[in-house]
Parts: C-alpha cells; sequence; structure tokens
C-alpha cells in the first residue's frame, strides 16, 4: 500500500474491560463497534465494510444493520485485526469500499455466548499434537522456549522480568486488569504452570472488545478525532502446529511479517518511538524484538534487562500493560493496535511525549500467524 | 478416561499403522531426496508427488519440551513432560518421553532419546520416546 493514504478516524474498547458475566460474545463486538463508531461520528448506514475473527462478518453485520460492499472474514487467530486493517486499506484503496469497521469481541473468562476449543481428532494437530497431552495454549506456545534459552543462555529470571517491566506499565493504566507491583522472585515463586513457564509468566484471561474504523486518508480530515494515519502492514503464516516450527529461535511469521511492513513504510528502526508486541506468554516479547529487527538474536534479554523497553527507556514497549497485566480475551491483537492508536493520538494512560510513529505486532495461534501495522499521526 | 487419540486420514493411515506394526514410517521424495512429517502425498519442499515410504531408525535428540503441571484429565494426575524430538532422518515431532522422571533434572536438551510404542488400541500406537540404552 501507499504510505498515508489510509487512516483510523475511530477506535475504542469495550466499554468494560475484564468481568463482563452479562453480555455475549457477540454483544461485546457490538458495544466496541458502538464505540468506535461514536468516536468516529459515524452510524451504521456510513459503514460499507466489514471485517471481523471468531465471528462471521455475517454476524457482525447483520447484528449491526450494516450492508457492506466488502466482508473479510480471516481468521488466524489473535492477529486477525492486523491483518484485517491491511487488508481494508488495500480494500478502500482499490475502491471495493469507503469505510471499513474492524471488530473483536471476546468473552475469554465469562464464556458467555463462546463456542468450546477443540480440535478434531482426523485434523493434523489432532493426529500429531494432541495424543500427547497438550491442553490450551501455556503448554503449546511455551513448547520452543527451552531451545531458545538454551541457545542464546536466557534464564528463568529473564523470562520473568518481562512480566515485571510490563506490570509498571500497567501500573499507570487505570483499566488495567492488574496494577500492583511485581519482582522477579514474585513471578518465579508464582504457581508453576507448564515448566519452565510460571503463572505470572502467562497471559489473563478476561472479557472484552475493541473496535476499528478505517478510511482514506483524504476523508479523513473531515472527523473529528485526529487522524492516525498507516505507514505500512505485513502478514505471513507459519505452521498450525508448533511442533513444526522451522527454527524453536526464531518466527518465520514474524521475520516475514516485519520485514514487509518496514519495507512498505519507509521507514528504519531507529524512527519508532513506542513499540507494541503481542505477549500473549513472557517470551513472546523477546522473539518480537529479535524478529522484527530491533536487536540482533540472543540480545532481546539483555535489551529489556537494560530497561530499555521500561518507562523512561528509549522503546517504550506494551505500555499498556500487555497480555501479560492489561487484558487478554484470548485474540489480544485488537488491544495493541488500540494502545498504539492511543499512543498516535496523545491519549494514551501512558502516554509517550511526542510519539510520532507506532508498531503494533501480532501473534496468531501458537507461532502460526503473523500481521504488522505501523502508524504514524503526521500526515 | 481414555487418552484423547488419532483418527488416521488416508494421507496418514501408513503412519499409524507403521506405529501399530512397531515401525516408525517416514516419508522421503524420490526426486530431491527430502524427509519431511507430517505425512502427505507430496514432498512440501519441491512439490514432487513421487514419495516413499520407509522405516526410520527411531533414534532422535530431546529438542525442547514443557512439563504441563496441570494435567488434562485423560493424560492422569501428575505432572508429564510434552517434548519435540528431532529424528536422527531430520524432522521433528511431538510426543512424551516416558521411562525416566518427569523433571528438568532427567529431561536434558539435546539427550539421545529412541522410540518406544505405546499401544493404547488395537489399532492405535503412539510413538513416544525413552532415554537412549546403551
Amino acid at each position: 500500500m501507499k504510505p498515508k493514504s489510509i487512516a483510523v478516524v475511530g477506535a475504542a474498547e469495550t466499554t468494560r474491560l475484564g468481568k463482563i458475566p452479562d453480555v455475549s460474545v457477540i454483544g461485546l463486538h457490538a458495544d466496541a463497534a458502538l464505540n468506535a463508531m461514536k468516536d468516529a461520528g459515524l452510524k451504521p448506514s456510513d459503514i460499507d465494510g466489514v471485517a471481523t475473527a471468531g465471528i462471521s462478518p455475517v454476524e457482525l453485520a447483520h447484528y449491526l444493520g450494516i450492508t457492506p460492499t466488502y466482508a473479510d472474514g480471516t481468521s488466524v487467530g489473535g492477529c486477525s485485526f492486523m491483518l484485517h486493517v491491511r487488508h481494508a486499506a488495500a480494500a478502500i484503496n482499490e475502491g471495493l469500499c469507503k469505510t471499513v469497521l474492524i471488530t473483536h469481541g471476546e468473552s475469554g473468562r465469562s464464556r458467555v455466548g463462546a463456542g468450546g476449543f477443540g480440535r478434531a481428532p482426523s485434523s493434523l494437530m489432532g493426529q500429531f499434537e494432541m495424543p500427547y497431552g497438550v491442553t490450551s495454549p501455556p503448554t503449546m506456545f511455551t513448547i520452543p522456549v527451552l531451545r531458545y534459552m538454551k541457545t542464546y543462555g536466557v534464564s528463568e529470571a529473564d523470562l520473568a522480568n518481562v512480566a515485571v517491566i510490563q506490570r509498571e506499565w500497567a501500573a499507570k493504566n487505570p483499566r488495567a486488569s492488574f496494577k500492583d507491583p511485581i519482582t522477579v522472585d514474585d513471578v518465579l515463586n508464582s504457581p508453576m504452570i507448564a515448566w519452565p513457564f510460571r503463572m505470572l509468566m502467562c497471559c489473563l484471561v478476561t472479557d472484552g472488545g475493541g473496535a476499528l474504523i478505517l478510511t482514506s486518508a483524504e476523508r479523513a480530515k473531515d472527523f473529528p478525532q485526529k487522524p492516525v494515519y498507516i505507514l505500512g502492514t505485513g502478514e505471513s503464516v507459519e505452521t498450525p502446529m508448533v511442533s513444526q516450527m522451522e527454527d524453536f529461535t526464531s518466527s518465520k511469521a514474524f521475520r516475514v511479517s516485519g520485514k514487509k511492513a518496514f519495507e512498505e513504510s519507509g521507514i528504519k528502526h531507529a524512527d519508532v518511538d513506542h513499540l507494541m508486541i503481542y505477549d500473549a506468554f513472557a517470551h513472546l516479547p523477546l522473539y518480537g524484538l529479535e524478529d522484527l529487527g530491533f536487536v540482533k538474536p540472543g540480545e532481546a534479554k539483555d535489551f529489556i534487562n537494560e530497561r530499555n523497553t521500561a518507562i523512561g527507556g528509549k522503546l517504550p514497549l506494551n505500555t499498556n500493560g500487555g497480555g501479560l497485566s492489561y487484558m487478554h480475551s484470548g485474540m489480544y491483537g485488537m488491544y495493541a493496535l488500540q494502545e498504539s492508536v492511543r499512543q498516535m493520538r496523545g491519549t494514551a494512560a501512558a502516554q509517550i511525549e511526542g510519539a510520532k510513529i507506532s508498531v503494533a505486532h501480532g501473534v496468531g495461534g501458537m507461532f502460526a500467524a503473523s500481521g504488522t501495522v505501523i502508524f504514524t499521526n503526521e500526515s | 478416561m481414555a487418552r484423547m487419540l488419532p483418527e488416521p486420514t488416508p494421507e496418514t493411515r501408513h503412519f499409524w499403522e507403521g506405529c501399530r506394526d512397531g515401525e516408525l514410517r517416514l516419508q522421503r521424495c524420490t526426486d530431491c531426496k527430502h524427509t519431511y512429517f507430517p505425512p502427505r502425498a507430496f514432498c512440501p519442499k519441491c512439490a514432487s508427488r513421487e514419495v516413499e515410504i520407509y522405516k526410520a531408525s527411531g533414534k532422535a535428540i530431546l529438542y525442547s519440551y514443557v512439563i504441563n503441571h496441570r494435567p488434562r484429565p485423560d493424560m492422569g494426575t501428575e505432572p508429564y513432560a510434552i517434548a519435540v524430538v528431532q529424528l536422527d532422518e531430520g524432522p521433528r515431532m511431538m510426543t512424551n518421553i516416558v521411562g525416566c522422571p518427569q523433571t528438568p533434572e532427567a529431561l536434558v536438551l539435546d539427550m539421545p532419546v529412541q522410540v518406544h510404542f505405546a499401544k493404547q488400541t488395537d489399532e492405535i500406537s503412539l510413538p513416544l520416546f525413552e532415554p537412549a540404552k546403551g
């Protein structure tokens, strides 16, 4: 896409986050969508493109009373919304539609109107992973990490420190689920989930949602909010089975998606003022920093330990507190995008003064897929 | 509770029949010689349909793992390792490591392991791995 040709003109999360036992999955989608339309000063009849994951874009359009000329149901896990942004940008530039609504809603904790988590026993995962006792993401996403730790001399304390620094960010955010400070010892003494992963190295499970509205940069100038322009985007997918990742110390999908987004945007890593890396578990920011090219392979732990990503550091990372402390409904990518938009609007709880470029990088499945969006507030 | 078991498809039946008969079967491309896993009817490297099934050595190294402290109900009540081994022939596969304590001290990355077929039903035996002998 052409940099800055498309802008975010509406962005909002659900009215509440955390425990929402009185709203179903589709209700969370709708709540976020209504908040984003209010933010943009639009009505459903002004929307002519829809995109969502988890539910079908058909359900979304019908529920909200939208008659779209563009529908995207790309569903590759938690980074689906990054891909929706990318596809919507292409669609608007191609003239398929003018204004796209992207929604997320998930009753991760309360499970109201939510589907189950399972794989058919005849699928490849059902045949070649499920029989060995994998349960949910804590026993799958974590499997490559011992190899990464051995290769680069990463300790359990290094993993723990990722969670500690993100909690410092969360402390500045009134909407974060967990705000109390924690230490490396607290993390290492939290209950064992799947060695070497302790509870505080794993993301939250909460309810919530979010929505974005995109249109052309030309039209964006007439909207009530300060436009946030899209500079570059990337996406890729690798494998539905974590055991079949090409390299256990690096995600191919991350590398391909990140490279594409940076090339498209024409920026250098040093230009980035703010970064979001989807942190379902404490190792994700380590892989992300390396695979996106901010540091060399094996250098991420020192980069984090030296507080470069902490408050006051040169590369503020996961400033909402991340999936580890802010919220994580299941498909967290939407919240990473929301925080990038807030930082670019200048409205974040932990606002980075003068930030002009923000990168939001997402993962889907267990290193299965990836999407990257680079934003700027300069037209 | 019965253990969650695979349901073979036409493309994977040879693998599960091999496990039942005590053989770890891999596939190899007869054009580019690439050995691959999981099973499929073509080479994922060069897309050739000219592939053959052969008996693998059953030897591997422990490549990575976690120890699940929240056992799935069909897996019993004790923590167990969910591992990935790298076969001598190249491919990696998920498995469990049996015949040793399920602890970080007993499960050392890169230690040699060998296949052990664990019969579940008349049709399905799972290819588990144990520390290599001798």
